[in-house]
């Protein structure tokens, strides 16, 4: 008798756990954007960003951080549709900068500076990380969307 | 029977429709009107052109190698035909990237010339 009903809910516990931890950014199946916006870098999850800087940053894809990113109309409509209906709310934190104009980057969110305070700017820059967009380089299971403390490795 | 016919020429327009390495080369020497140098598009595709970069710097001088992209460092497969069957196969593709990385490299679009060398030299590698 009892294996029947542990195994249910085992099946329950998992399930509800998940959503709140491992993948909780993890990026939602869209073909369009796993191939326009992952080939220069990781695929960058639409729930970290506010929908206004989705907005700014497709409406210029040429200078796309100092990268021509441009792609033809019909797609970068359909990708910023997207990020919109996907991107993060007020949990991003502050979403403008001093100007008043959208942050492109999610490295200058609140919220990732919070997350990130520890990090000395020596760190940023080694050879091995490169970059704070780098997510994957500390963040080893970040594709899957896991940015748990467990799966974080700082190289060296 | 009807059905048939017609997914076989769905098919076949599919398949007519992929591209060879070959066929880029080809396409670019006509375009251009003259023909390719290996040589040049080695040194057109390792040197910079007065900009922060050169095609080199994310595809490495020896594109039969994975390379890494210069400002995010995620690998980028190898770009030389010989080591990557996938590379050169779609028109759309190639054309979007040689717009993309032609303006990252030399703030410009690369001539048909150009193009066509550094197809010259990609095919040759082994
Ligand atoms: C041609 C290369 C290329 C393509 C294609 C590309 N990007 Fe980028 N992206 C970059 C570069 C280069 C950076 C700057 C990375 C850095 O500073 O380390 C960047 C940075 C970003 C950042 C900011 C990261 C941070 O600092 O928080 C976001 C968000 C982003 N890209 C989203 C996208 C989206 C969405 C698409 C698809 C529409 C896309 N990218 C396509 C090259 C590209
Ligand atoms: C230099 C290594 C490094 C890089 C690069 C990095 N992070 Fe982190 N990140 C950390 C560390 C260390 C922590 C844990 C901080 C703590 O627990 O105090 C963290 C924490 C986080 C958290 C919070 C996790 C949680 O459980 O609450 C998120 C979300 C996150 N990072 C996202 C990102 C994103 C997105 C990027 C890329 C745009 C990125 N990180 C780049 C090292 C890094
Ligand atoms: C800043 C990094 C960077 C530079 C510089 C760069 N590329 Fe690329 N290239 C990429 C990335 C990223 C891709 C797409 C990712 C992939 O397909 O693996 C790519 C893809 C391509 C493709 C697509 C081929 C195919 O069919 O898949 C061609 C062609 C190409 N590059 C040619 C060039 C040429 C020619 C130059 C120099 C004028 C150059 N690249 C410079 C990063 C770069």
């Amino acid at each position: 008798m009892k294996p029947i009903i542990a195994a249910p809910l085992l099946v329950l516990l998992t399930t509800l756990a998940l959503p709140a931890h491992a993948d909780r950014y993890s990026v939602p199946k869209n073909a369009a954007f796993e191939e326009e916006c992952a080939s220069c870098h990781m695929a960058y999850p639409p729930q970290m960003l506010h929908a206004d800087s989705w907005r700014a940053m497709m409406g210029d894809l040429s200078r796309h951080f100092g990268s021509d990113a441009s792609i033809d109309e019909k797609r970068r409509v359909a990708i910023a549709d997207f990020l919109v209906a996907n991107s993060g709310g007020r949990k991003t934190g502050n979403t403008r900068d001093a100007q008043g104009r959208p942050l492109l980057r999610i490295t200058e969110t609140a919220r990732f500076e919070k997350k990130h305070r520890e990090i000395s700017a020596a760190t940023w820059k080694r050879a091995s990380i490169k970059s704070p967009a780098n997510c994957t380089a500390c963040h080893t299971q970040a594709a899957a969307g896991d940015y748990d403390d467990r799966s974080i490795k700082i190289p060296k | 029977m009807r059905h048939l016919l017609v997914i076989a020429a769905a098919i076949f327009t599919v398949s007519a429709h992929a591209e060879t390495p070959r066929d880029f080369l080809t396409r670019f020497e006509k375009e251009a009107g003259a023909a390719a140098s290996a040589e040049r598009g080695a040194r057109f595709f390792t040197t910079k052109q007065g900009g922060e970069w050169s095609c080199a710097s994310c595809h490495t001088d020896k594109p039969t190698q994975a390379g890494r992209h210069a400002k995010t460092d995620k690998a980028i497969t190898p770009l030389a035909p010989a080591a990557n069957a996938e590379r050169f196969t779609d028109a759309a593709k190639v054309d979007k990237w040689f717009r993309r990385n032609c303006n990252d490299t030399l703030n410009r679009v690369c001539s048909a010339q150009e193009k066509a060398d550094v197809m010259a030299w990609l095919l040759a590698l082994r």
